[in-house]
């Protein structure tokens, strides 16, 4: 069973490895997308791959911080405790839910006038309700609880002695969780932010519903970094799916080719999340 | 701390490291086994001045009572040893001189401790727990470097400042006082987690010293710690009693009879014995202490 779980595996890998460097061309990095009727006019990846990047960032932006904060909480407070629980499962319900429903949500919330400034406006008062803003938004709620749960983790390795040796020089706990407790569990943040942006770059359902899936950044405006936020684009992840086989475009040399890409992107964090777990082992204190 | 200067300590070597814990019992009365290992001289009480008082002192983990109407002094110039079976009362004891022991949860506390007359309980506690430091069973350092250790702890609370180059002085002293300077010197930036066991533990002993207490705390100190970091700490341990009281509990009974000047030991929760080092050790007024020390039980 496990033989056959590592040749399929191995087999997906690999199969994306070979297909992708057969059709990876280094301009592929460098030009936008574009319409054209054969491979060699529709252009490269470049808008997708900073798409991918710039919701990475974005969604991590926002969870990484309030991710530690509810960690920190539920680990070194908890108080009440009833509330706790409750904060303990609503973030396990996030970590269950297809982030479609995420996304879905999304659409509904963006689009109300209230939230217009994050997207485009129509001169008739619609809300596109689709941008970055709106992507990395529910993308942070994919991100989150792998964060929280991470780092909650790490802190609760802690051994208390450590946090009493911290009290017993006169520290508060606020300074003893910013200088001991979480210098402690970085190891801990980092594989949790690493995992999270891990899902955050695989996700689809929230970049073909909120961030609109159009192939060049859409952003005409006058503003350069913010109106290119409040517009529309696409990632990796949505470039693959729109030229799969199956998609409407077809053209599979660039799908594996961004395939490709982003799996190399995965790999390349899960072997920073064995480093930063690796070393956070080495240095530890005894229960 | 204007304390008169300390007669000269006569320190004897100690051949090897301590014997084991364990003190075979030859029933009658108090134990002979380990009055045979060297003791540096007791102090004159007359020199030592009290600093800390406990006053009928009980306190509880939610019905059950781990220290029942303790009194004792605790005194500048000397260590006092508390010693016992395991769960009878000493760490909590000794947690609750710098209010460690209201962080658990469901403890209940009566009676008073004064610090220099003054009730610890009217003191802001991260004040008081800089006056009255504690040093762990394991050693914890925190994790970063030897120099942050120190430093972490002279800076206020999260505080970046002041800068490095301004606490220079004040890391060097505590390092100094420790024991551990010469060893570290050459890289204080040296994470303090890769130091030998023995060394960490100093370390901690040096950032206990560097908040400039009145009283510290030792729980168990060299449990974790071969023979020879034992002995480098209980030569320091015995340096620092004419700075500061020193408060040490301890499951050796050989440790005990090595620094301690004064000795409580208890049982259950109460304070059986209180007494100096040569009274409990050589003539126990409870047949309870006679028993322990004799091995009986514990």
């Amino acid at each position: 069973m496990g033989v056959l779980f590592l040749v399929v595996t191995a087999g997906i890998v690999l199969y994306m490895m070979v297909q992708g460097l057969r059709y990876i061309r280094p301009e592929l990095f460098v030009t936008s997308p574009s319409a054209g009727f054969t491979e060699s006019q529709t252009g490269g990846f470049l808008d997708p791959l900073m798409g991918t990047i710039i919701v990475a960032l974005m969604a991590m932006a926002i969870a990484l911080p309030i991710g530690i904060g509810v960690a920190v909480w539920l680990s070194e407070y908890a108080r009440p405790f009833a509330l706790a629980r409750l904060v303990e499962s609503a973030v396990e319900m996030l970590a269950g839910s297809p982030s479609i429903v995420f996304a879905l949500f999304g659409v509904l919330i963006f689009q109300s006038p209230a939230m217009g400034f994050f997207s485009r406006t129509t001169g008739d008062g619609v809300v596109y309700g689709r941008s970055f803003f709106a992507a990395a938004a529910m993308l942070s709620l994919v991100a989150f609880p792998l964060i929280v749960a991470n780092v909650r983790e790490g802190l609760q390795a802690i051994p208390g002695h450590v946090r009493e040796a911290a009290y017993s020089v006169g520290k508060t706990k606020i300074a003893t969780t910013r200088r001991v407790l979480l210098p402690a569990a970085r190891p801990s943040v980092v594989t949790g932010a690493m995992l999270g942006v891990g899902r955050v770059i695989g996700d689809t359902a929230i970049i073909v519903l909120l961030l609109g899936a159009t192939l060049r950044f859409n952003a005409p405006g006058d503003i350069p970094v913010l109106d290119t936020l409040r517009g529309t684009g696409s990632t990796l992840t949505s470039f693959v799916y729109q030229n799969a086989p199956t998609g409407e475009a077809n053209q599979p040399t660039k799908a594996y080719a961004a395939g490709f890409v982003l799996l190399t992107m995965v790999l390349i964090l899960n072997a920073l999340v064995d480093i930063a777990v690796r070393r956070g082992r080495r240095l530890s204190w005894g229960s | 701390m204007g304390f008169m200067t300390p007669p000269p300590v006569r320190r004897l070597p100690l051949s090897g490291g301590p014997e084991p814990a364990v003190v075979n019992g030859n029933g009658n009365g108090a134990a002979s086994s380990f009055t045979s290992s060297p003791r540096r001289a007791a102090r004159p009480s007359a020199l030592a001045l009290e600093r800390m008082r406990v006053e009928d002192l009980s306190i509880a983990y939610g019905p059950k009572l781990a220290v029942d109407s303790v009194s004792l002094p605790i005194r500048q110039g000397e260590v006092l040893a508390l010693i016992g079976p395991s769960g009878c009362g000493k760490t909590t004891l000794l947690r609750s001189l710098n209010r460690l022991t209201e962080l658990t949860k469901g403890t209940s506390m009566k009676g008073r401790i004064t610090l220099d007359d003054e009730d610890i309980g009217t003191l802001e506690p991260t004040g008081l727990r800089r006056r009255v430091t504690m040093v762990f069973q394991q050693p914890n350092p925190f994790p970063m470097s030897v120099f942050d250790n120190i430093a972490f702890v002279l800076r206020e609370q999260a505080s970046r400042r002041p800068k490095r180059a301004a606490l220079k002085d004040g890391v060097h002293d505590a390092l100094v006082r420790a024991g551990l300077y010469d060893e570290v010197a050459a890289d204080l930036s040296h994470p303090a987690l890769r130091l030998s066991g023995g060394q960490q533990q100093r370390l901690c002993i040096a950032r206990a010293l560097a908040a400039d207490p009145e009283v510290l705390l030792l729980d168990e100190p060299c449990s974790a710690l071969d023979p020879q970091s034992t002995q480098v700490i209980e030569d320091l341990i015995t340096q620092l009693r004419e700075e500061l009281a020193v408060v040490i509990v301890t499951h050796n009974l050989q440790q005990a009879h090595r620094i301690a000047d004064h000795v409580a030991f208890m049982y259950l929760g109460e304070l059986v014995e209180y007494g100096s080092a040569d009274q409990v050790f050589h003539e126990p007024r409870e047949q309870r202490t006679k028993e322990y020390l004799s091995g009986a039980f514990g």
